[in-house]
């Protein structure tokens, strides 16, 4: 069980983004021990100069595309322009916070969704976030910055300045 | 916000801590004369801190003990076979070692018994690759069978009755794919567990069969059939058989 035990500190971590990421607790567990299977039997593909937990979390990433692909699109984006802003800034009560932005999470294009919880929940830097999505830097760039203002924007913070509705 | 000032990336880097500490100077400098820009920095770190806020808690849970073995797919299946845990045979023994029936109109256990016994007599007396995966890899190697007979496979602990896993290997079968795991006791007697997809259904089977000097006890048992076999007399495999049975259909 040596494997095991060199995956089992990630273990946490990966369950975390997988929580986010699908919100459904069973499915996002199912993620994660498909991803730990997968891990354990392909172990050989993993280069140890690399970092463990980066290889993780791109097979969790791999699947977690893939399921999106069999999903046959089940919740598509909004586009910005049709998500209401509201009139007035709400009141900013930490708990009605945290739940608008896990509400508005949803709302996002899972590739957006994907880097921003990369780079703001779990801390990788935008190189490993990049790859571990497989695409270039600047990808993940432009997607953490439009999920970031989608979020805002979905969440009211963006109401109390008045301007700005569209992403760059 | 001036563009030429302050990109985007560099504001998402200040906001993700990204930055070294000259650049986060500069940034500070620039966000005290651009209350657009720091607002939408003031909204993104609270959206960081809502999502620990909400997601941290899952890094306390207690990683679930099962996870540590490779799933038992369909579990609800497991309630179906623990109430079918009762010893029928099955009648109709024609075509037994049938070998060279493969894909025959009668793909059901003569071929199942037939392969097994084909594998077992090739692979034990193979000295240096009797297996493709050996023991020393067990959870790798029960993750890729189960993997590809798309069912929980288990490899059985027979160190009480004195036969170690040696390993094991994938075959091809009439039925898609097979895993066939090995056992080897001090003596150096080998016993194999041939595994493969049941596609009769869920009946569940003890029965005993001899070719020469290899004898099988093979069963069915929900998603799966085994086959325990070992050039061995019947009365000294019926208690591995047995305890092979007990460890995979508790």
């Amino acid at each position: 069980m040596s494997r095991y035990a060199r995956l089992e500190p990630h273990i946490p971590h990966l369950r975390r983004y997988a929580r986010a990421l699908v919100r459904d607790v069973e499915q996002a567990d199912d993620l994660v021990q498909d991803c730990l299977e997968r891990a354990m039997s392909r172990w050989h593909l993993w280069r140890p100069t690399g970092s463990l937990r980066a290889w993780l979390f791109t097979i969790l990433h791999n699947l977690h595309v893939n399921a999106i692909a069999k999903q046959a699109r089940r919740g598509t984006s909004l586009p910005l322009d049709t998500v209401p802003t509201p009139a007035e800034a709400p009141v900013q009560h930490d708990r009605t916070q945290v739940s608008e932005v896990v509400a508005a999470l949803d709302q996002l294009a899972p590739e957006q969704r994907r880097v921003l919880l990369l780079v703001a929940l779990e801390d990788f830097t935008y190189a490993e976030a990049a790859a571990i999505t497989g695409v270039p830097i600047g990808t993940v760039m432009s997607r953490l910055a439009r999920g970031r203002e989608a979020l805002r924007q979905i969440t009211g913070q963006s109401g109390a300045s008045g301007g700005l509705r569209r992403v760059k | 916000m001036n563009p030429a000032q302050l990109d985007e990336a560099t504001l998402q880097a200040f906001v993700d801590g990204q930055l070294d500490d000259g650049e986060r100077c500069a940034v500070e400098a620039l966000l005290a004369s651009n209350p657009e820009a720091a607002a939408r920095v003031r909204a993104y770190r609270a959206q960081t801190a809502a999502l620990h806020a909400a997601f941290d808690p899952v890094l306390d849970e207690p990683v679930p003990v099962g996870w540590r073995t490779p799933r038992r797919r369909g579990a609800t299946y497991l309630g179906q076979v623990a109430a079918a845990v009762v010893l029928l045979l099955v009648g109709g023994a024609g075509g037994w070692w049938a070998n060279d029936r493969l894909g025959g109109p009668n793909d059901g256990a003569a071929n199942f018994t037939g392969e097994a016994a084909l594998a077992h007599r090739v692979y034990t007396k193979e000295v240096r690759h009797a297996v493709e995966v050996a023991a020393d890899e067990e959870a790798h190697l029960v993750a890729w069978l189960s993997k590809r007979l798309d069912a929980p496979l288990a490899a059985p602990d027979l160190t009480g009755r004195g036969y170690e896993l040696v390993g094991g290997r994938l075959l091809p079968a009439s039925a898609g794919a097979a895993a066939h795991l090995m056992y080897e006791n001090e003596a150096g007697d080998r016993l194999t567990l041939y595994i493969r997809t049941n596609r009769e259904g869920g009946e569940t089977a003890f029965r005993f069969e001899q070719d020469g000097a290899v004898s099988a006890f093979y069963w069915l048992d929900g998603p799966l059939a085994y086959a325990v076999l070992a050039e061995a007399e019947r009365e000294t495999l019926l208690p591995l058989a047995r305890a092979v049975y007990n460890e995979l259909s508790p």
